[in-house]
């Protein structure tokens, strides 16, 4: 099952962003990466955390506009190099993507990179025929 | 200030009339009136006939009240034609004015209309100051708005040299008022203090310019603001009113005494009701104004509900003219807006935010200045019904309420999404408008 994220939408103005991840820490929600896409009036708050459906629960019942989207986790080698790597196979095929952030982790050297494609399917297609690992929810979650 | 042609008046066989002849003519032409529309229009038919009433019954003014009132939703009921009391064939002009949802309000003109109307105008340029020596520039909007090509024909009746610029280009604005002398300067009150600022910003002085008379109205103003315009202009600055259901521009207007407007008793009745009991308001109280048309052929309209609020001053006036004067509009009974001119009702926005993906967000209206100019704010709420995760797609849903809303409203707004429930709700029904503007009706 492809990992889920969750995307928030907040308005530009201060303490939106840091209600949200309380909320979260209140609920014992642990976030295991998150990223923030800001524009003018509005933000999306990007967040890949361990319990999905609890954490949508949460948001919601504070009153925060809060979805959840497939992405496409991939574990590459913590080295130079890597990321370059798998964009170069995503560009030969022409796979179009939305956005991505990456975080490390730590004792595996390990780095996960986090993908909104435009077509999951072609994308997953093409990484896994480059031998690229890709991670399940399950696996991301219990990262 | 005062000069030889601030004094004139344009048709003082008329507009000096004693009272009793007035409300002679009113009489006759109220009667002929209400024939025709009884034998040519099946609304009225219908709504005279239910209220027991027809023409042979009015006999005094004081039948009129007995007659049913006529409303804006009656007009967009019978949208685009169904309240013409003439044949298609002799409609020469068809006007349009903002509807409460997304229909416009139909005005067809006949040939005689226009004639009346373009007299009704010259009547308030030249109580304004306006002469055939004059250069008029008519800043306000020519298309289906009444405000451009009332003014217009008007001024070309005077005899004055029109210049059609219409609205917007301010720059362009001043520097045309420079260089073809323009002297006397037609626009919203807003846009006039807004020229003024352009003005300085382009290091013009006043002798600059050969401006003389400015003749505004469209939208509410404060004294505060004629002040501050014949300051930034060195200019007569007269009020006038109208609507286009009843007209266009050139139901009433202000003489160079600048108290209050002379309604044009000749070609309109008006009265003022308690807007909630209908009865009617007793003189010196602010009621909201009930026009009937005396002269339109096209479509004539009877007691029809224009929900401004004012206050007649009945006390004889020192121009010379007869006609009974009203207050500058004091407020509004309903909930249309005025921004920059353009009428708005909330419900308009409303149908447009609906129209755009059929979404229904909580949505509310924020009214600021920036500067001088109106300035209108449509906040969005965010809900799962339109939320999406991609940032282009949400900024291009952004931009598409804009410009959708932007052709419902003839004016564009500023939109901004915010979070759901951060609008207001009072007892379950949300704040749908707030005005931040301070210079309201004063």
């Amino acid at each position: 099952m492809k990992p889920r994220q969750i995307s928030v939408f907040v308005e530009n103005r201060t303490g939106r962003v840091a209600e949200v991840t309380r909320i979260l820490g209140e609920g014992g929600i642990n976030i295991r990466a998150a990223s923030l896409a800001d524009t003018h009036d509005f933000g999306i708050v990007r967040l890949i955390v361990d319990r999905v459906d609890e954490a949508l629960t949460l948001l919601r019942s504070k009153q925060f506009t809060a979805l959840d989207t497939e992405v496409v986790a991939v574990e590459i080698a913590d080295e130079p190099g890597s990321l370059a790597k798998v964009l170069a196979i995503l560009d030969q095929d022409n796979v179009n993507v939305e956005y991505l952030y990456g975080f490390t982790e730590r004792g595996a050297q390990k780095a996960i990179l986090i993908f909104r494609f435009e077509n999951t399917n072609q994308a997953v297609e093409a990484l896994e025929r480059n031998r690229i690992q890709i991670l399940s929810g399950e696996e991301l979650g219990r990262l | 200030m005062k000069n030889a042609s601030e004094n004139r008046i344009w048709n003082p066989e008329f507009e000096c009339l004693p009272v009793e002849a007035i409300r002679e003519l009113q009489l006759k032409r109220l009667q002929e009136t209400v024939r025709r529309v009884e034998e040519k229009v099946p609304f009225y038919k219908n709504r005279l006939r239910e209220a027991g009433l027809n023409s042979d019954r009015i006999r005094s003014l004081d039948d009129l009240r007995r007659i049913p009132f006529t409303t804006k939703d009656d007009l967009r009921d019978h949208y685009p034609y169904g309240l013409l009391a003439t044949p298609l064939d002799h409609v020469v002009r068809i006007h349009a004015s903002s509807g409460t949802t997304g229909k416009p309000t139909v005005v067809p003109y006949s040939r005689k209309d226009i004639e009346t109307w373009s007299e009704l105008v010259a009547r308030l340029l030249v109580a304004g100051g306006v002469t055939e020596r004059d250069i008029v520039q008519i800043a306000f909007g020519y298309g289906l708005f009444t405000g451009g090509f009332g003014l217009h024909y008007g001024a070309e009746k005077v005899g004055a040299a029109v210049i059609p610029i219409s609205s917007g280009n301010s720059e362009r604005q001043i520097q045309i008022m420079k260089d073809f002398g323009t002297t006397a300067l037609v626009c919203t009150p807003s846009y006039a203090l807004h020229l003024g600022e352009v003005r300085k910003e382009l290091g013009l002085e006043v002798k600059d310019l050969s401006l003389k008379y400015g003749l505004f109205g469209g939208e509410p103003w404060t004294v505060k603001m004629r002040e501050q315009i014949q300051s930034a202009f060195s200019i007569l600055a007269t009020d006038n009113y109208g609507l286009s259901e009843v007209m266009g521009p050139g139901v009433s207007g202000e003489c160079s005494q600048q108290n209050g407007m002379h309604i044009f008793d000749d070609h309109f009745i008006a009265e003022l009701v308690n807007p909630e009991t209908c009865d009617p308001a007793p003189l010196g109280d602010q009621g909201e104004l009930i026009i009937t048309t005396l002269t339109k052929e096209a479509m004539p309209v009877l007691r029809y509900r224009t929900r401004d609020i004012c206050r007649f001053l009945p006390e004889s006036c020192l121009c010379g003219r007869t006609y009974m004067r009203m207050s500058k509009v004091l407020g509004r009974t309903d909930d249309m807006l005025i921004i920059r001119g353009v009428n708005i009702y909330p419900s308009q926005v409303e149908t447009a935010l609906l129209e755009v993906e059929g979404i229904e967000p909580h949505y509310q209206l924020v009214l600021r200045k920036r500067g001088v100019l109106d300035e209108l704010e449509v906040r969005v709420e965010v809900d799962e019904a339109f939320f999406t995760d991609e940032m282009k797609k949400l900024h291009w849903f952004e931009e598409k309420l804009v410009a959708h809303l932007s052709k419902r409203l003839n004016l564009t707004p500023r939109v901004v999404l915010v979070e759901p429930k951060t609008i207001e709700r009072t007892v379950g029904k949300a704040r749908r408008v707030i005005d931040l503007r301070d210079e309201k009706n004063a």
